[in-house]
């Protein structure tokens, strides 16, 4: 399985963001997407996700469940990271587990937040959490439910030192177990064969 | 759980917690209600012919208030991109969020109108026809203002926006309402003609107004 885009242009609000953009993303190794601020990092995992229009080109998943769009085969974690503030961290767990298709019993959600080291806080609003802590529960969700492309933006954002470890864990055993991941990173990930894409840096040179 | 309850329970349990706002509605709905015999005088007459139309406009009213927040508050903490790359499809999810803010926010004011009702001298008939017509009536408001919220769902503020374009398209049912709720109380026509219109002007909007709400959310976020 794998991920193949081709000459991707991505345009918002009427600038060009990613221009005729080619890369794939085989299983197995992480690719990380680097570049400046305003690079388009985030534009382009969110067009991969299915929620920004593409101008031009385009991408599949080789191997995939051709019923489904890629979208629906991907778990995105952005910025906001759809953790409901009202609801405690097991019902957050619950609800995604049922909406992306995954296992919404409880022992899933206690295994998935201890592998994040947090499995004290299953009853706890989300309110009374930490950002860091949220941050964690957001990831749990990639445990509950099995998808086998994570788009993940900037992961580490708050994350403790141990949690950046425990979320290196997770992401090699997905890795390992044929998934595709594509991350947006300043910092690195803890991967050790990633394969790098820059964006912005023919800006840069033009520039 | 299948993923359509998932999706209603997550959004009761939203409703009912603080800070979820399921009874702005009928604090709103009470206050205006309430306020009315003060402003329009002790003449129990007029009141009680008026009745109808007033617990209709604060119900119209009441329902529009709560909407705005239907869809931004997802699409604010990101969860609406957990719904749209969900196992339902997005037309689906807006149909369950929709009953989900019905049954937590325009039900309790249809069971409670009665009571209100008596505030503005409203015989017992009238009382159990209004409390019929809003029942009838509030899923077409409550689907109807689910396109609005659709369409100003990145807007800051879209609650206003979202008022002027819904409110004309919820004058039909007004009409409707208020026309078969004061047919006991003397009005000019008969409730049976004007509460079936009101049902299927429910049954019209629970039908297409997911597709068009769907259609805005995706169109509109970005």
């Amino acid at each position: 399985m794998r991920l193949r885009a081709w000459d991707l242009t991505i345009e918002r609000g009427g600038r060009r963001v990613i221009g005729g953009l080619s890369f794939e993303a085989p299983a197995g190794l992480g690719l990380i997407v680097t570049g400046p601020n305003g690079a388009g990092k985030t534009s382009l995992l969110r067009a991969l996700a299915g929620f920004l229009p593409i101008e031009a080109g385009g991408f599949a998943l080789d191997g995939g469940d051709s019923e489904r769009t890629v979208g629906e085969q991907a778990h995105y974690l952005g910025h906001a990271d759809g953790v409901k503030a009202a609801l405690t961290a097991g019902e957050n767990l619950a609800f995604a587990a049922a909406m992306l298709g995954g296992d919404s019993s409880r022992s899933a959600q206690l295994a998935a937040l201890a592998g994040l080291g947090l499995s004290h806080v299953i009853d706890f609003p989300a309110r009374l959490l930490s950002a860091g802590q949220r941050r964690r529960v957001a990831l749990a969700r990639l445990l509950v439910a099995q998808r086998p492309l994570w788009l993940l933006d900037e992961p580490t954002t708050a994350l403790d030192a141990a949690a950046q470890g425990a979320l290196a864990a997770i992401m090699r055993a997905h890795l390992e177990d044929g998934g595709i991941l594509i991350a947006a990173a300043h910092a690195p990930l803890g991967l050790a064969d990633a394969q790098e894409l820059r964006l912005g840096a023919a800006r840069e040179a033009a520039a | 759980m299948t993923p359509a309850l998932a999706l209603f329970v997550r959004e009761w349990r939203v409703a009912r917690r603080i800070g979820g706002g399921a009874s702005v509605g009928v604090v709103f709905f009470l206050i205006l209600v309430a306020v009315m015999p003060f402003a329009l005088g002790p003449d129990l007459n007029l009141l009680a012919r008026l009745g109808p139309a007033i617990l209709w406009i604060a119900a119209l009213l009441a329902t529009l208030l709560g909407l705005d927040r239907l869809f931004q508050a997802d699409h604010d903490d990101g969860s609406l991109d957990l719904l749209v790359n969900g196992s339902l499809p997005l037309e689906v999810v807006v149909l369950v969020k929709c009953a989900a803010h019905w049954t937590a926010s325009a039900l309790p004011l249809v069971v409670l109108s009665p009571l209100f009702g008596l505030m503005l001298a409203m015989a017992p008939l009238p009382l159990a026809l209004v409390a019929a017509t809003l029942a009838a009536g509030t899923p077409a408001l409550t689907m109807i203002g689910a396109i609005g919220a659709a369409l100003t769902v990145s807007l800051r503020r879209g609650g206003l926006l979202m008022a002027i374009l819904v409110l004309p398209l919820t004058i039909p049912v007004l009409i409707f309402g208020v026309a078969a709720a004061s047919a006991a109380s003397g009005g000019s026509a008969p409730f049976r003609s004007p509460f079936l219109i009101l049902c299927a002007l429910s049954l019209a909007a629970v039908a297409g107004a997911p597709f068009a709400a769907a259609a805005a959310l995706r169109q509109v976020r970005e």
